[in-house]
C-alpha cells in the first residue's frame, strides 16, 4: 500500500509514545482512502502533536499554539476540495478553546485529531485542560484544584456533528480515522494516549488504564444525531450565490453652480431619532451636486434612539484640509441633547452665523443671527425637523439651492420614501413665511 | 468632474476590491467595523469569502490559511485587535505570508475610547511582533489615500510576501468625505510570483534576484509546506546558524533595499521657508491648513507629509530636511515618530507637538506652535 510517510524524515518520538501509533494509523487511513498527497493538508500547532506535519509527505501548515483550527478553516474555505486534517494536543485544546467551540458551531469539513495525553509533554509535564485531578504533575498542585474538561462532551454541547472518543491502541483506529475524514462536516476524535517521556513517569498509564478511563465515561462514536446538518462551506457558497452585488460607489456629477466660493462649516444638532445624520448626508450630497467637496462627521452615543446626535458638515470648493469645525457658518439647533453636547462651539459663532433653533430648545448665548422656528406649531414632527430645516436653507438659498436639495434627495432616497421627503420639503415652505 | 461620498473605511474596502482581494476575515470593533460590513457586501456576491471570526486571533488565522492557499487576504481592526493579532503578525513576517492589515486607530491605552481618534499605534505596528523584523506601514491622510494606499498595500504584500499595514485613524475611517475616484491613479495589479513547475519546489528557496521566495499554494499540484518555526529553504526546522542568520538578514533586506519603490509622501515646500513640519495621517491636514494661515501672515512653512512610515524613509527625510533651521513633528500621540526623526536628523533642532485627548490637533494650535514656540 502507498504510504504517505515522509521517507526523508521518518517519524521520531520518545520511545513508547502513542503519537507514533497515531501517525501510523493516520498514514494507513490516507492509504485506505486512495488519496493523492496533494489532496491532503495537515495543519498542526505547537507541542509534540506539532511534529505530525513534518512526518507526512503532504501539504503542511504548522502554526501557533491552539490556532490550528483557524488556519485550517481559512484553507478549507479557500479550497473546499482538499482534505484538511488538524492535529492538536490537549494543550492546543485548552489554549485554543474559543476556536474549538466555534469550529464545532460552524460545522466546516475539517477533521480534528486531539492527541490527548493529559499533559504538556514538550515543556516538561505541566498540567493541561484534560489532566486528572489526582495526577502528579510538573506544575505542582495546580491540577488538583482545576476540574479537567471532557473534550467530547464540550464539543457535543458546542454543536459538533461528529465526535469519537478512542484509545490510540484500539486496533481499528485507522478505520475510525478514515470514517472521520470521510464525514462531510466537522469531525473530531479525542484520542487518548501515553506520554512516556513526561506523564507516565509519575502517573502509571497503560493500554488498559486508558481503555478503562474511556469506558468509565459516556461513549462517543461518530455522528452526533442532534447536531447533524449541512456543512458550513456548502451553506456559505449557497447563500453567497444568492447575494446581490453591491453597486459601485455612486458618482455625483456637478450639475449646479455653487452658491459660495469659500469653506463653509455647518453643525446639525439634535437628539437620536431626529435623522440628524441623514440630514448631514443630504447636505453633503447637495454640495456634491454643485461640485463642492464635503466632509461629514457624526457624533452619537452607543445607544440607539436615545441620547445626542450631532453632525459636522464642511462644504468647500477646494479640497478640505482640516475636517473639524472652527467657527460654524450655520448651526441647525434642533434638539437639546445635541446642543448641550456641542455648546462650546456656540461661542465661536460670528455675527453672520445663522443659528436656526427650534423654539422649544435652549441655546447658549452667542453672537450669531438667531432664527427661532416653532416646528411643533407648524405641525412638523420631531423626526422631520432636520429635513425641514434643510428645506428652509434651500428656500433662502443659504449654502444650497432647492435644485441641489431635490437632486440630493433623489440620490439618497428612492420610491415612496423619496415621495415622502419631497412632500415634506414642500410642506416646509410654511416655515419661511413665519421664520 | 464627478465626486463620490465615502467613509474612509468604505474606501479601504473598495480599494481592496480593486486590488483583487477575495478573502476577508475580521471581528467587529469600533472604529473599524464598517470595513467588515462593506466587505461582507462586496465579497460573497462575487465569489469571494468574508467571514467574522470568533475573535481577532481567529480572524488572522483564517486569513493566513487562506493566503497560503493562494487568496488575496485582508483583515481590519483597531488597537485592541492589533494586540491580539500580534502572534500571527510575527508568523506572517517570518514565514512570508502576504496579508493586508488595516488598523483604524482609536484612543488608547487598552480599550481606551472606541469613538475617539488617535495615532497611538505607530511604533506598536512596527515593533508589535516577536523578533522585531521590519514590516510595511502606510498612513493615509484622507479618504482618497484610503482607497489608493489599500491598492498599493495589496501590491506590496504580494510582491514582498509580508504583512502590510494601513495605519488609519477613526478621524479618517469614520469620516464621510468626497473623492474623485476617476482621478485616482491606481497602480497595475500585482500578483505574487508563482514558482515554475519544471523544477523541484523548496518553499523558501531564493532563486531570483528579488530575494523573495517564489510561491506555491498549499493545496496545489506541488507539495507546499508552511511553518512558523525557524526554517531553512525546504520549510523544515533548521538549527544551522548560518542558514538562520542569512534568512533573518534577507527578511530585513527584502523590504529595506526596495524602499525607494514604495516611499509615498506629499510635500508642500516653500523656497524661503525656515521651518519644515514633518507629519502624517489626519494631522497632516491640520498642518497644511496651518501652513496656509502662516503663509498669509508672512511666515513661510514647508510641509512633508509621509505616507510610508515603515520602513522609515531615512534618505527622503534627510534630503527634504536639508537647509531647514527648524524641523517640527506633529502627530496625534505623545511622541512616537518624532523619536525616529530626531535620530535621523540628529544635527537639527526637532520640535514636537502632540496631543492625546481624542481631539484633532487644530490648525490654530499648530500655527501658534510654529510662530511662538
Amino acid at each position: 500500500m502507498h504510504s504517505f510517510i515522509n521517507s526523508s524524515r521518518p517519524p521520531a518520538y520518545c520511545p513508547g509514545c502513542s503519537h507514533e501509533v497515531v501517525t501510523r494509523a493516520l498514514d494507513k487511513a490516507f492509504s485506505q482512502m486512495d488519496l493523492h498527497e496533494t489532496q491532503v493538508v495537515i495543519v498542526s500547532d505547537i507541542g509534540c502533536s506539532g511534529l505530525f506535519d513534518t512526518f507526512f509527505n503532504t501539504h503542511a501548515f504548522h502554526g501557533l499554539h491552539g490556532r490550528a483550527l483557524t488556519y485550517a478553516t481559512g484553507i478549507k474555505l479557500a479550497r473546499p476540495d482538499l482534505h484538511v486534517v488538524v492535529t492538536m494536543g490537549d494543550g492546543g485544546l485548552g489554549i485554543g478553546g474559543a476556536h474549538l467551540l466555534s469550529t464545532c458551531r460552524r460545522n466546516i469539513d475539517i477533521t480534528l485529531l486531539i492527541l490527548n495525553n493529559f499533559n504538556y509533554g514538550m515543556t516538561g509535564g505541566q498540567f493541561s485542560a484534560t489532566t486528572p485531578q489526582d495526577a502528579l504533575m510538573g506544575s505542582g498542585f495546580l491540577n488538583q484544584i482545576e476540574k479537567p474538561m471532557d473534550a467530547c462532551r464540550v464539543m457535543r454541547a458546542a454543536g459538533a456533528s461528529y465526535v469519537t472518543r478512542i484509545s490510540a491502541y484500539q486496533s481499528d483506529l485507522s478505520a475510525e480515522m478514515e470514517q472521520a475524514i470521510r464525514f462531510n462536516g466537522f469531525s473530531a476524535m479525542d484520542i487518548w494516549g501515553i506520554c512516556p517521556g513526561r506523564y507516565t513517569r509519575q502517573n502509571k498509564t497503560t493500554f488498559k488504564t486508558i481503555q478503562t478511563g474511556i469506558e468509565s465515561l459516556p461513549p462517543y462514536h461518530g455522528p452526533v444525531p442532534e447536531n447533524l446538518r449541512e456543512e458550513y462551506g456548502e451553506q456559505y457558497r449557497q447563500k453567497a450565490s444568492t447575494q446581490k452585488p453591491l453597486p459601485a460607489p455612486m458618482e455625483v456629477a456637478r450639475k449646479f453652480p455653487a452658491l459660495f466660493n469659500d469653506r463653509k462649516e455647518i453643525l446639525i444638532l439634535g437628539s437620536a431619532g431626529q435623522r440628524i445624520v441623514t440630514a448631514g448626508e443630504i447636505l453633503s450630497y447637495a454640495g456634491l451636486t454643485a461640485g463642492l467637496h464635503a466632509t461629514q462627521k457624526n457624533d452619537y452615543p452607543i445607544t440607539v434612539l436615545r441620547g445626542h446626535s450631532a453632525c459636522d458638515v464642511i462644504l468647500s470648493p477646494d479640497k478640505i484640509d482640516y475636517a473639524g469645525i472652527t467657527a460654524p457658518d450655520v448651526i441647525l439647533a434642533l434638539g437639546q441633547e445635541g446642543i448641550d453636547r456641542k455648546k462650546a462651539l456656540f461661542s465661536t459663532c460670528r455675527e453672520d452665523t445663522l443659528v436656526l433653533v427650534d423654539s422649544k430648545a435652549e441655546i447658549p448665548d452667542c453672537r450669531g443671527t438667531i432664527l427661532s422656528i416653532d416646528f411643533k406649531g407648524k405641525k412638523i414632527k420631531r423626526q422631520d425637523m432636520a429635513m425641514a430645516a434643510l428645506s428652509l436653507l434651500a428656500q433662502q438659498k443659504r449654502l444650497i439651492s432647492p435644485d441641489m436639495l431635490e437632486t440630493a434627495l433623489g440620490i439618497r432616497f428612492k420610491g415612496s420614501t423619496l415621495d415622502g421627503v419631497l412632500e415634506l420639503v414642500k410642506q416646509s415652505a410654511v416655515l419661511e413665511n413665519n421664520g | 468632474m464627478s465626486l463620490t461620498l465615502l467613509e474612509g473605511n468604505e474606501a479601504v474596502a473598495w480599494g481592496a476590491h480593486r486590488a483583487g482581494c477575495n478573502f476577508f476575515a475580521g471581528y467587529p470593533i469600533t472604529p473599524a467595523t464598517t470595513i467588515l460590513n462593506t466587505m461582507m457586501k462586496i465579497l460573497p456576491p462575487k465569489g469571494g469569502i468574508c467571514i467574522q471570526g470568533e475573535d481577532e486571533i481567529a480572524s488572522m488565522g483564517f486569513c493566513l490559511g487562506a493566503s497560503m492557499a493562494g487568496m488575496k487576504v485582508m483583515t481590519a481592526t483597531s488597537g485592541p485587535g492589533i494586540s491580539l493579532y500580534s502572534e500571527n503578525i510575527s508568523f506572517a513576517i517570518g514565514s512570508e505570508i502576504p496579508i493586508v492589515i488595516i488598523d483604524v486607530q482609536r484612543l488608547g491605552p487598552s480599550t481606551g475610547s472606541a469613538t475617539k481618534g488617535a495615532d497611538g499605534d505607530i511604533q506598536f505596528l512596527r515593533w508589535g511582533n516577536s523578533g522585531g523584523l521590519p514590516v510595511i506601514v502606510l498612513a493615509p491622510m484622507d479618504v482618497t489615500d484610503c482607497y489608493l494606499l489599500t491598492v498599493h498595500a495589496f501590491n506590496l504584500a504580494e510582491s514582498f510576501r509580508c504583512p502590510v499595514f494601513i495605519a488609519s485613524n477613526k478621524e479618517i475611517g469614520m469620516t464621510r468625505e468626497s473623492l474623485d475616484l476617476d482621478a485616482v491613479a491606481l497602480p497595475p495589479m500585482v500578483q505574487r510570483t508563482i514558482a515554475p513547475d519544471n523544477a523541484p519546489y523548496l518553499p523558501f528557496a531564493i532563486t531570483g534576484i528579488s530575494g523573495i521566495p517564489d510561491f506555491m499554494p498549499v493545496g496545489g499540484k506541488t507539495i507546499a509546506r508552511q511553518t512558523s518555526s525557524t526554517h531553512g529553504p525546504d520549510g523544515y526546522i533548521t538549527v544551522d546558524p548560518e542558514v538562520i542568520s542569512k534568512n533573518q538578514a534577507r527578511l530585513c533586506n527584502k523590504l529595506e533595499a526596495s524602499l525607494d519603490t514604495f516611499t509615498f509622501y506629499e510635500e508642500h515646500m516653500k523656497e524661503d521657508a525656515e521651518v519644515l513640519v514633518i507629519t502624517y495621517g489626519i494631522s497632516a491636514r491640520s498642518v497644511m491648513a496651518a501652513a496656509k494661515k502662516c503663509s498669509a501672515s508672512g511666515t513661510q512653512v514647508s510641509v512633508l507629509a509621509l505616507k510610508t512610515l515603515w520602513p522609515i524613509p531615512e534618505a527622503l527625510i534627510k534630503k527634504k530636511a536639508s537647509g531647514y533651521k527648524r524641523v517640527l513633528v506633529v502627530e496625534m500621540n505623545l511622541g512616537q515618530y518624532v523619536h525616529e526623526i530626531r535620530r535621523i536628523l540628529s544635527d537639527h533642532s526637532v520640535g514636537f507637538l502632540g496631543q492625546m485627548d481624542g481631539n484633532l490637533i487644530t490648525p490654530s494650535q499648530i500655527e501658534e506652535f510654529i510662530t511662538h514656540a
